[in-house]
């Protein structure tokens, strides 16, 4: 999704449905809530945390070797590996392998790769019919929009929406609203298109190098449904989601659901490491701009997220902004520090949509930095040229006015003067801290003032 | 050649070499308090535990529970619905399974999830597609963590394995948990008891 | 031991009961505290901003104003945090890395330097204590939620040796009030809507009063009070601590 709308604009849209806005925070937070719960039942998580940062460090350090390793390991199981320099390569790679088959229909479990590469319009365009198959995603892809969070594809929807839309596209009587009959029909529904695919895609939550085999995780089974009747599977993966051994899976496993939506794991949890007979099975290494987030020393560790969307359901901002405002495929904290080595000129506004408060960094089950990585990326998109002019001369006069204790007093006798005298100077609608706040109240001296009075 | 530009362009850029940490050693419990914990989190994930003293009880559950038109399916030779499989079946034949039960190589106290393998599952899809899945367990073989139950696997050689725990769900919908997303509506563990 | 009294810029300017009572405070509590007359801001609203480049001067001025002093105390988390992780000079590098060492926020000035375990205060009211995330998650002034950790909170250590205050409990401890520096008006509809929703917490449970050791939020908190018309008055946490 290109656009020039800003994370503040979309943020207003979607504040002018408080109830909602109320509604979708609370969602959130119930989850943020559960993952606390299950979290403090583990009495070694902060050392599972540690643990899975120090693993994740490590493959940083050694990808280049991981991966060929990785890439060897998978031939010798009978798997095809392809490797594809960013978007456009990996959407061609699925395409002819697809065309090489003569297939022209696919069935797809969640992959944030594949949203970010804009896999399904690709796809579409050259005449290959895309099923999203996990739930959340048929319904946001029925909706033509973009998923709203990396977990919970369609958290910004309610029951009544997804009611309505099932009405209109899989035949639902209109009204009908109930989760469980919804998520009846949809059953129902992709059983016939499961059966009828002959290529799946599924995403990959984890490769390790060691065996070549990789580990897809979902609690619908629709990976698993998708890829065990197709004839041709295709596993696209970001070239960071690799770890070293199978053991180091037992880490991850332990973190990945329990911050994510707080359930201990996920009901599967399948290691494809040969084809089945008769079957094709493919693994395309991603990079799209990976390789060189990896050489920013600041900002390459934002390559250790496994994807558990921790950050984004405990992101005070996020919660009451909702996913689409972050206009990237990955939404939230983690979303706003990658986003930016891709495009820092359309993604310059997420690193300020935080205000730093640093939630993120304490659930993510990695321990990437995330705030502190906002603040600097803040640093680089100002030093790029990427900020408004008048931010800039703002920033200038601030800065001229701090300087110097001489010129702050004057600004703060000044200032403190308007307050008082010609409030309707400040207190009007060009003033957006006045929006919805009231000013604070002038006092008749500053501390120094009092200070130099009381002090001698 | 993408693969020769994507790796030199990682060579370049990745940080000095960084060791891996030590693996995990936790005390671990033992004995009844596993399988109490183990049959905890399957009831707290949405599954069912029975218990059973030999492995013919199952025929005996299977009987109360499915009817006589209804196809079950399993690879283990000591139930009455025993399946043979060749390896070559077309798995969409499998659509309409009600009921397959499975022997599994252990199962996990700390989350109710069971490993099974390719070898044991007659064909990869069957404990997907099936309406209803069953799941042998031996109670000798629960592990209490994710970190034994990896040493437990080793360097075991499959196809294609998988933990599974409980029936396959959703809460896509307003954060409503329902089971039986795409995968299995429900899952019976059949705890085989030890028999001292 | 001879303390400088750091007061941050919009507390000079917009809240000197915070800082009178913070002097007043530590002056109580036996220490040498001076305030530097030229001292201005940390440079924190340029650096968040993105602006980092910006903020030598403000530096140069921090450093010419407490270098020589054995520690530096401040009313506000969020400051002494950006001089922690920020303060800088290519020029006096060494007394930058000092300063860095040596500056507290007034509550871990209080609970670990000073070590304060009776504070001779008396305040009869129902108060809300707002967690500011930079002093809680920066500066550790109290365990946080996220963390599977032993509960502590030095502010609370401190609250709890007031007569006669009560403290509310929230129903969401530890979020963010939205007041993020220029975030409050560059992202002004989430600011707002974070403000509103962490008042409404402290008003649902019943405060009189809100503190915190921070005052920025507290503006931003009674910003949002002050719209509501309500009678809810937010405090520092040095104005309770110094209440006879």
């Amino acid at each position: 999704m290109s656009s020039s709308i800003k994370h503040p604009a979309l943020s207003d849209i979607f504040n002018k449905d408080e109830a909602r806005v109320n509604w979708h925070d609370d969602t959130l937070w119930w989850i943020r809530a559960k993952r606390d719960k299950v979290a403090h039942g583990i009495s070694e998580w902060e050392i599972l945390r540690e643990t899975a940062s120090q693993i994740k460090n490590n493959v940083l350090s050694n990808l280049h070797d991981y991966l060929m390793v990785f890439e060897a390991n998978a031939q010798t199981n009978g798997i095809k590996v392809h490797w594809a320099a960013n978007a456009e390569e990996h959407n061609k790679i699925v395409l002819s392998l697809l065309q090489s088959k003569g297939i022209n229909q696919m069935v797809k479990s969640k992959s944030m790769l594949t949203e970010e590469c804009h896999l399904n319009e690709y796809l579409e365009r050259n005449g290959v019919d895309v099923i999203d198959s996990d739930l959340g995603e048929r319904i946001v892809q029925l909706a033509k929009e973009p998923p709203s969070h990396i977990v919970l594809p369609c958290i910004h929807k309610k029951k009544g929406e997804i009611g309505q839309i099932f009405h209109e596209h899989l035949g639902t009587e209109a009204g009908v609203s109930d989760p469980q009959i919804l998520t009846e029909t949809a059953r129902i529904h992709l059983r016939e298109t499961f059966l009828t695919r002959r290529s799946a895609l599924t995403g990959v939550n984890f490769a390790i190098a060691e065996t070549g085999e990789f580990v897809v995780c979902t609690n619908e089974g629709n990976a698993d449904m998708g890829a065990h009747l197709a004839e041709i599977h295709i596993a696209s993966m970001g070239i960071e989601k690799l770890i070293p051994k199978k053991k180091h899976l037992s880490v991850f496993l332990r973190l990945l659901t329990r911050s994510a939506t707080g359930q201990p794991i996920t009901t599967y949890s399948s290691h494809f490491k040969k084809p089945r007979k008769g079957q094709e099975m493919h693994v395309i290494l991603v990079d799209n701009g990976r390789s060189v987030q990896l050489g920013r020393e600041d900002f390459r560790n934002s390559l250790k997220c496994i994807r558990c969307g921790a950050c984004m359901n405990t992101c005070p901002v996020y919660r009451r902004s909702g996913g689409h405002s972050y206009h990237y495929a990955i939404a939230g904290p983690i979303g706003a520090i990658l986003a930016p080595n891709l495009n820092m000129k359309e993604y310059s506004d997420l690193p300020f949509a935080s205000t730093l408060c640093g939630s993120c960094t304490n659930v993510c089950p990695v321990k990437i930095d995330i705030h502190d990585q906002l603040y600097k990326w803040r640093q680089v998109i100002v030093k790029g040229g990427y900020t408004s002019t008048a931010k800039t001369v703002a920033m200038k006069v601030m800065e001229f006015t701090l300087s110097s204790s001489t010129r702050f007093k004057l600004a703060g006798k000044i200032g403190r003067w308007t307050l008082k005298n010609a409030p309707f100077t400040v207190n009007n609608q060009l003033n957006l801290w006045f929006k919805n706040r009231e000013m604070p109240e002038a006092p008749k001296e500053s501390f120094s003032e009092w200070y130099k009075k009381n002090n001698k | 050649m993408s693969r020769a530009a994507i790796l030199s362009a990682i060579l370049n850029n990745q940080p000095k070499q960084i060791s891996l940490p030590k693996d995990l050693q936790f005390d671990l419990p033992a004995g009844a308090a596993v399988t109490e914990k183990f049959i905890q989190m399957v009831n707290l994930i949405g599954g069912r535990v029975v218990e059973i003293q030999r492995v013919e009880d199952i025929n005996l559950y299977a009987s109360e529970h499915f009817g006589a038109g209804e196809r079950l399916v399993t690879p283990i030779e000591e139930l009455d619905f025993y399946t043979p499989f060749t390896g070559e079946e077309l798995p969409h034949q499998f659509v309409n399974t009600e009921f397959a039960v499975f022997e599994t190589h252990f199962a996990v106290a700390e989350n109710g999830a069971v490993w099974i393998t390719e070898d044991r599952m007659g064909a990869r899809v069957l404990p997907f597609i099936c309406q209803h899945l069953g799941m042998l367990v031996s109670e000798e073989n629960i592990v209490s963590n994710m970190h034994e139950a990896y040493n437990w696997i080793g360097n075991a050689d499959y196809g294609f394995g998988t933990f599974i725990a409980g029936p396959s769900k959703t809460a896509d919908i307003e954060q409503s948990l329902v089971l039986g997303a795409h995968g299995a509506r429900s899952m019976t563990i059949f705890l085989l008891k030890n028999t001292f | 031991m001879k303390v400088g009294l750091f007061v941050p810029c919009y507390i000079d300017q917009f809240y000197p009961n915070a800082a009178i009572a913070t002097l007043n405070l530590l002056k109580k509590l036996g220490v040498d505290v001076y305030y530097p007359l030229n001292q201005t801001c940390c440079g924190q609203p340029m650096a968040n901003s993105g602006y980092e480049h910006l903020t030598k001067n403000c530096n140069s001025l921090f450093i010419q104003n407490f270098a020589g002093f054995d520690y530096i105390v401040s009313p506000s988390g969020s400051c002494v945090l950006h001089i922690k992780d920020h303060l800088h000079d290519d020029q006096r590098e060494q007394d930058a890395r000092n300063i860095r060492h040596k500056v507290y926020e007034l509550v871990e000035f209080l609970t670990d330097v000073l070590k304060v375990e009776n504070i001779t205060a008396s305040f009869p009211y129902k108060v809300g204590l707002h967690q500011s995330c930079h002093g809680q998650r920066g500066l550790h002034l109290s365990s946080m939620t996220e963390l599977v950790d032993v509960p502590f909170s030095k502010p609370m250590q401190l609250l709890n040796q007031v007569k006669g205050l009560e403290i509310i409990e929230l129903t969401r401890p530890d979020e963010c009030c939205g007041f993020g520096g220029t975030f409050c008006v560059a992202e002004e509809a989430v600011s707002a809507k974070m403000g509103k929703d962490r008042v409404e917490d402290h008003l649902m449970n019943g405060a009189e009063f809100i503190t915190a050791a921070d005052m920025s939020c507290l503006m931003h908190m009674e910003g949002i009070l002050k719209r509501k018309n309500s009678q809810v008055k937010v405090l520092h946490i040095a104005e309770i601590l110094n209440a006879e």
